[in-house]
């Protein structure tokens, strides 16, 4: 290893806390700028410099080691190796360093400069800054030093590096080594093998199905095995031989489960209890020869507690690993990977209870691992448990990577009687686990499909937590939030503030040809989630609405929810709400959308009606009162007027203005009075469905606007109950002059008879434009009198519409995109039967963008 | 907006001196240009028997809206609030009552130099308002302009007469008439009785409006019945104005993209009352019992879930045993005006290192409230929807875990002894439930059963030989380490 002519040759790990040791003026700094980059180093004297203003200032010399220490632990947090430059000739310096290089589960390595003392002082007495240090700290550090040798590794450094002399310091050269565990470079693909021990006829069964020929896959995959090989089956030995072969061959990669650590204990000599089905391997390999057994014990003893696979994506161990310690290396990580974490109970079989930390898992790699019997393997945030029981007569199961695919083969018969039943279901069950604040509090970002990244500031996440936590429906019942919605540009048209052309014109520049006009309905956003029936609603939504405990005894509880655009529920009255959704779930089954949709449930996107059901409070407080209040004034003020007219005094602009203002203000009155109708119990109340938001594994926002008016409009014709309402549409292409007047005529006719207007989509539903930037999923035209409900009475005043037009729609336009994209993430993690957290993300995110700031009559 | 001022007289003291009094010529319509729009004043009818100015103030609500546009996206905080479907442009609001005092402000002081002796003349006066927005109705109008001299009639304006069965709407018709006031004091009445009126909530406010108010009450305000409602009314204007500047509008816009009245959303705080705040004896008595039963417990690191605004966190305080004392709501509303009670930033290190107020919520699990001693739901459940209610017990007692637990909610057997609750009405508007105590110890009973908590119940307040206490109180305490088996 010594060859003083090159130098000598120094392993150091890629992550690692790297601790150098010597006296002042062995040349530390300068050793550390030769092999290290620059900012790997963090030396004592620039953190003294940092909190003193005096790098040799030695009373300043525990406040340095604070910021060392701080900023060694953020990176090795981060996972960059670390180089600490100080003297560390001190035990107990020493042993801090280690305790960081602990805690971030990182190895702690030493290089120690062993340089005569008098080449120390002389360097020092050359440095103006440290002429003056007596030469008794030199001669301290160096017998400090000196004592120190001895106890490196004893300390816990995990690679220890002595250069003595100045010869050997200079002419050291420094490599880098990956870690054990960091297989990123290998990208498979793989066949990763759940728990086995020693059924080894499924093993071959198992490798037959995956096209394994003789332990050899002709196209070249890796198979990767997740431990727990031996113990209770009927042939440990034959497993152990053929994953041995298949390792040394370099067709498989293994990772040792606690049923390996504790028989390799054992082939080591170590007293360990013959318990869990160890008894029988031990008996099994009593039968083998000695050569076997010791390389039985070589290739256990060599093992790797992880890997981290494929670039990062992929993380293989037995027991599971919370992400901070994927590439870690540590005894805690090693203890980790083979046993998993426990909360330090045990159950009621005296087994200990395992800590559920893939309910908590939040890591972009997806882990995959065994050690926990369950019936069937599931994914629970991007983490799967392949453990199926083989032994105790489940089955074995593999996973193909990168195509996520199950494949197992059942177990030829209960080769062990399990100590407990399998878990009837995965860690966390189906929901997940219980929402967790951390899923939505604070500044976040949810990442989409439809548009990356979409950040949520911690002030909207603040208002949406409020709103969601104190009068939302229960977040199982609540998979979607409709996005707000873009109005069309500003018209310059006389008299109109908006008018479809523009948005036609939108259309036509984002090379959208078709659209589809759907009127807009008088009424307020509602989404309903129908559920064939309580017990349908129960099993794919949870028992939401009904105690935990409780749901199950009543056979009743909601069988889906109808909510507003907040995610209030529409309807203070339950009942009522499910005599609605009663309604829905007949007029599904008449048209057959049930089988033909082959799900047990839908969600709508529907506007229900009047208006005035649900905005009764702010009609009364503000249309109604605005209504009043000009009814009870302007009367007056023109009888007043017209008196002073008749005495002669010249008020007749005013008089006329006067008038106008009476005018726009009945006009006001007639515009929202068409939103309001008496209802009694269902009596009066309509529902106009216009989107089948997702159903059973599906998610149908893309599917084309045309196609999902075909759907609706079955739902409606097969209403019997006069519910349902139809959804008049007109399709319009962008590039044809005379369909785009058509357009404009339906649009002026509808609002003219006092409609609230139109939405503009485009038919292909998720559209993106020449540059791949999704266009607008919708855009509202407002009818000219129906915008004074948001303008105000006398908005269609020429002065004011002058001034109305300097509207800003840059930031509505973004938000409406944002909240689009959320929803679809939404209704996608939905589809794909993600976690409940996965998808109340992306509908808070929904709700936490609507409280941005924007101009509220957009 | 629009009011009449009539007066009548004789040919001694023909009726057409309010021409002089007012500083206005009753045969010419002018218009003064004001900061909202234009006033104008005209005289509809003008001889020596009767004659009437006429007020009309144009306010153009597009720039009122609009004032506040430009500072940062979305415009001022106010702009949020500012609708340009607002009432400013009818009713007589606090814009009405500036108007009239720049319009007549020479009469309002009394002055007038050409006929000096007029000002000092009681006369026959008659004024009409007649949209008066009256929170407070018909009844509170009576009581200032009564006391006052006012013979006074207020008529209550429908909603919308196509829609009887929305009832009356805030505005009143107003005619006041008497014969012993001068002219100034009815103006000064109205500059300082229409604001306080009105609801007045999103108005602009000058700053020096307790010199304006002292000026226009001088020789009335003082002795009037109802002076402490006037001046805090008046005055509390001027908190909307701080409340539209400095906090979170978040919340309004998630009322807007509903369709909601912003007080149905942000709700989570009591609007100012009328009067300085009295605690009502039962709170007290609830806090004391909480207090008592945390000693008992051996508490010193305590949760308050739904802490409000801090009055037991601030009673907590006062008693060292609590070494820290943690305030958890969802409102942040709430929140700062607890931080505001409790002086945080005013507050001794030692005392500050007890305390901490973040915004959490029942409905998610917090990493945050393991490991307490206690924790303590005070008023609280029954502010959830009841199938929301499992979230927080498992929040709660399945997730935080602390030893103690204390729940309080009001017992509804209770309310027949509440004299001015009607009959079924619930304590709050947000209490969206309201138990008996049965419905109450059926609830705890269960969640101690399946948490591994033991529980015990306290009443709180006088305990009722037939209805109970008015508040019960379930005192939890944890009997397994480890969560029970939840099904």
């Amino acid at each position: 290893m010594t060859d003083v002519q090159k130098g000598r040759v120094l392993p150091v790990t890629d992550l690692s806390l790297v601790v150098l040791v010597g006296a002042s003026g062995s040349g530390k700094s300068t050793f550390a700028r030769r092999h290290f980059k620059p900012t790997e180093i963090i030396s004592s004297d620039f953190c003294r410099g940092l909190v003193s203003d005096d790098e040799n200032d030695q009373s300043a010399t525990k406040d340095a080691f604070d910021v060392l220490h701080y900023i060694a632990g953020k990176r090795l947090a981060a996972g960059r190796r670390t180089v600490v430059d100080a003297t560390s000739v001190q035990s107990e310096a020493r042993r801090q360093l280690i305790d960081l290089a602990r805690t971030y589960d990182v190895l702690p390595i030493a290089i120690v400069l062993d340089v005569p003392e008098d080449v120390c002082a002389e360097r020092n007495a050359a440095r103006t800054d440290r002429a003056d240090m007596p030469r008794r700290v030199i001669q301290r550090h160096t017998r400090e030093l000196r004592r120190s040798l001895r106890h490196l590794e004893r300390e816990g450094f995990r690679k220890v590096h002595v250069l003595r002399g100045v010869a050997e310091v200079e002419q050291a050269t420094v490599v880098t080594e990956k870690r054990f565990n960091d297989l990123t470079h290998l990208t498979g693909p793989f066949d990763i093998i759940g728990d086995i021990h020693g059924c080894a006829a499924e093993l071959e069964t198992l490798l037959g199905k995956l096209g394994y020929v003789d332990g050899v896959h002709p196209e070249g995959r890796t198979a990767v095995f997740v431990g727990d090989l031996v113990d209770r089956g009927p042939d440990s030995p034959g497993v152990l031989r053929r994953v041995m072969s298949m390792v040394k061959s370099g067709n498989a990669l293994c990772v040792p489960g606690n049923h390996e650590n504790k028989y390799g204990r054992h082939l080591r000599g170590r007293k360990v209890q013959h318990t869990h089905g160890l008894a029988e391997t031990i008996e099994q390999m009593a039968g083998e020869s000695e050569e076997f057994v010791a390389e039985v014990r070589e290739f256990l003893d060599g093992l790797v507690s992880h890997y981290v696979l494929d670039g990062g994506r992929l993380v293989v161990c037995h027991a599971g690993l919370p992400e901070k310690y994927h590439g870690r290396t540590s005894g805690r990580v090693r203890s980790h990977a083979l046993y998993g974490d426990t909360t330090g109970e045990t159950d009621e079989f005296g087994l200990p209870v395992r800590y559920p930390w893939a309910e908590e898992y939040r890591g972009r790699a997806a882990v995959v691992y065994g050690h926990t019997p369950v019936p069937e393997a599931t994914w629970l945030n991007n983490t799967i448990c392949l453990d199926t029981g083989a032994v105790f007569g489940g089955k074995l199961t593999a996973l193909r990577w990168p195509e996520r695919e199950l494949v197992d083969v059942p177990a030829e018969r209960v080769w062990y009687e399990p100590l407990k039943p399998l878990r009837t279901e995965a860690p966390g069950g189906q929901d997940g686990r219980p929402l967790d604040l951390a899923d939505v509090q604070g500044r976040r970002v949810v990442e989409t499909r439809y548009q990356g990244r979409i950040s949520i500031r911690e002030e909207n996440a603040a208002a949406a937590l409020e709103v969601m936590s104190r009068f939302a429906v229960d977040p199982r019942l609540l998979p979607y939030l409709p996005p707000t919605m873009a109005p069309t540009a500003t018209s310059h048209l006389d008299g109109y503030l908006e008018h479809p052309a523009e948005a036609f014109a939108q259309y036509a520049a984002d090379g959208v040809a078709r659209v589809v006009c759907e009127e807009k309905h008088m009424g307020s956003r509602a989404v309903a989630l129908v559920c064939r029936d309580a017990e349908a609603a129960r099993k794919r939504f949870g028992d939401g609405g009904t105690s935990r405990s409780s749901a199950a005894e009543s056979g009743g509880g909601p069988t889906g929810s109808l909510y507003t655009r907040t995610g209030r529920p529409f309807l203070d009255d339950d009942s009522l709400t499910e005599a609605i959704l009663d309604r829905l779930r007949t007029t599904i089954g008449e048209a057959g959308l049930w089988d033909e949709l082959e799900t047990d449930w839908l969600l709508l996107d529907a506007e229900l009606m009047p208006w005035s059901l649900k905005a009764s409070g702010l009609l009364r407080s503000q249309y109604a009162a605005v209504g009043a209040a000009s009814g009870a004034v302007l009367p007056g003020a023109l009888a007043a007027l017209r008196g002073a007219a008749d005495r002669g005094v010249d008020v007749s602009a005013l008089l006329a203005r006067t008038g106008e203002r009476a005018a726009d203000a009945a006009a006001f009155t007639d515009a929202y009075r068409r939103y309001c109708w008496t209802t009694d119990g269902l009596d009066g109340v309509r529902l106009a469905p216009f989107q089948i938001l997702a159903v059973q594994g599906r998610s149908l926002a893309g599917l084309p606007h045309d196609e999902q008016l075909a759907l609706v409009d079955r739902l409606v014709e097969h209403d019997g109950s006069g519910l349902l309402q139809t959804t008049r549409r007109l399709y319009v292409d962008t590039a044809d002059p005379e369909s785009v007047r058509a357009g404009v005529d339906w649009w002026l006719e509808m609002t003219g008879r006092g409609g609230e207007g139109m939405v503009v989509k485009p038919v292909g539903a998720i559209v993106r434009d020449g540059q791949g930037r999704l266009v607008q999923p919708g855009i509202k035209c407002r009818g000219r009198e129906y915008l004074r409900i948001i303008y105000g009475p006398e908005y269609t005043r020429p002065e004011n519409l002058a001034r109305l037009r300097s509207r800003f729609l840059n930031h509505k336009r973004s938000l409406a995109i944002r909240e689009y994209a959320l929803g679809l993430e939404a209704l996608d993690r939905l589809a794909e039967g993600e976690p409940l957290w996965r998808v109340h993300e992306a509908v808070f995110g929904v709700l936490a963008l609507e409280s941005e700031p924007v101009d509220p009559r957009l | 907006m629009f009011l009449t001022l009539t007066t009548t007289g004789t040919p001694e003291r023909p009726a057409t001196d309010l021409g002089y009094l007012l500083h206005k010529h009753p045969d010419k319509a002018q218009a003064f240009s004001t900061s909202y729009g234009t006033a104008h004043v005209l005289y509809p009818e003008a001889d020596a028997e009767r004659c009437t100015a006429a007020l009309l103030l144009e306010v153009d609500a597009v720039a009122l809206v609009r004032r506040g546009k430009g500072k940062g996206r979305g415009g001022a905080p106010d702009a949020a609030l500012a609708q340009y479907v607002n009432d400013r442009p009818y009713a007589a609001s606090s814009l009405l009552a500036v108007a009239l005092s720049s319009v007549f402000s020479s009469a309002m002081k009394g002055v007038c130099n050409a006929r000096p002796e007029l000002p000092g003349q009681a006369r026959p006066l008659r004024v009409e308002v007649p949209a008066l927005p009256a929170r407070g109705g018909p009844d509170l109008v009576r009581k200032l302009f009564e006391p006052l001299g006012w013979t006074v009639s207020a008529e209550p304006v429908p909603l919308d007469t196509e829609f009887p069965e929305w009832g009356d709407s805030r505005y009143v018709r107003l005619v006041l008439e008497s014969g012993a006031l001068t002219l100034a004091e009815a103006l000064r009445h109205l500059y300082v009785l229409l604001p306080v009126l009105d609801d007045a909530k999103h108005y602009w406010v000058a700053p020096d409006e307790v010199d304006k108010l002292l000026r226009a009450g001088e020789g009335w305000l003082p002795g009037h019945p109802e002076q402490k409602l006037i001046t805090s009314r008046y005055l509390s204007r001027r908190w909307s104005l701080t409340r539209a500047a400095t906090e979170r509008l978040e919340l309004v816009r998630l009322a807007e993209a509903d369709d909601s009245e912003v007080e149905e959303i942000d709700n989570a705080v009591e609007a100012e009352t009328e009067t300085e705040e009295k605690p009502t004896p039962l709170a007290v008595q609830r806090r004391e019992a909480i207090v008592t039963a945390l000693r008992r417990s051996g508490a010193a690191r305590v949760l308050d879930l739904g802490c409000g605004q801090g009055q037991l966190v601030q009673t907590l305080l006062k008693d060292p045993a609590f070494t820290e004392i943690v305030g958890v709501d969802v409102s942040m509303r709430a929140l700062t005006i607890a931080s505001r009670r409790l002086k945080l930033d005013r507050m001794g290190e030692r005392q500050a290192s007890r305390v901490r107020l973040f915004q959490g919520s029942l409905a998610y699990t917090d990493a945050r409230l393991k490991g307490y001693d206690a924790a303590v739901l005070s008023e609280v459940i029954e502010h959830l929807d009841l199938p929301r209610l499992p979230a927080l017990e498992y929040a709660v007692f399945g997730s935080a875990r602390p030893r103690t637990v204390l729940v309080t909610t009001p017992n509804v057997e209770y309310n027949v002894r509440w004299e001015s609750l009607p009959a079924g009405h619930v304590r709050h508007g947000d209490h969206r439930f309201e138990w008996t105590r049965a419905e109450f110890r059926a609830w705890a009973e269960a969640v101690a059963e399946r948490h591994g908590y033991g529980v015990e119940f306290v009443p709180v307040g006088p305990d009722d030989p037939e209805v109970g206490p008015p508040t019960q109180m379930a005192l939890f305490t944890m009997t397994s380490p480890k969560e029970a088996k939840a099904a």
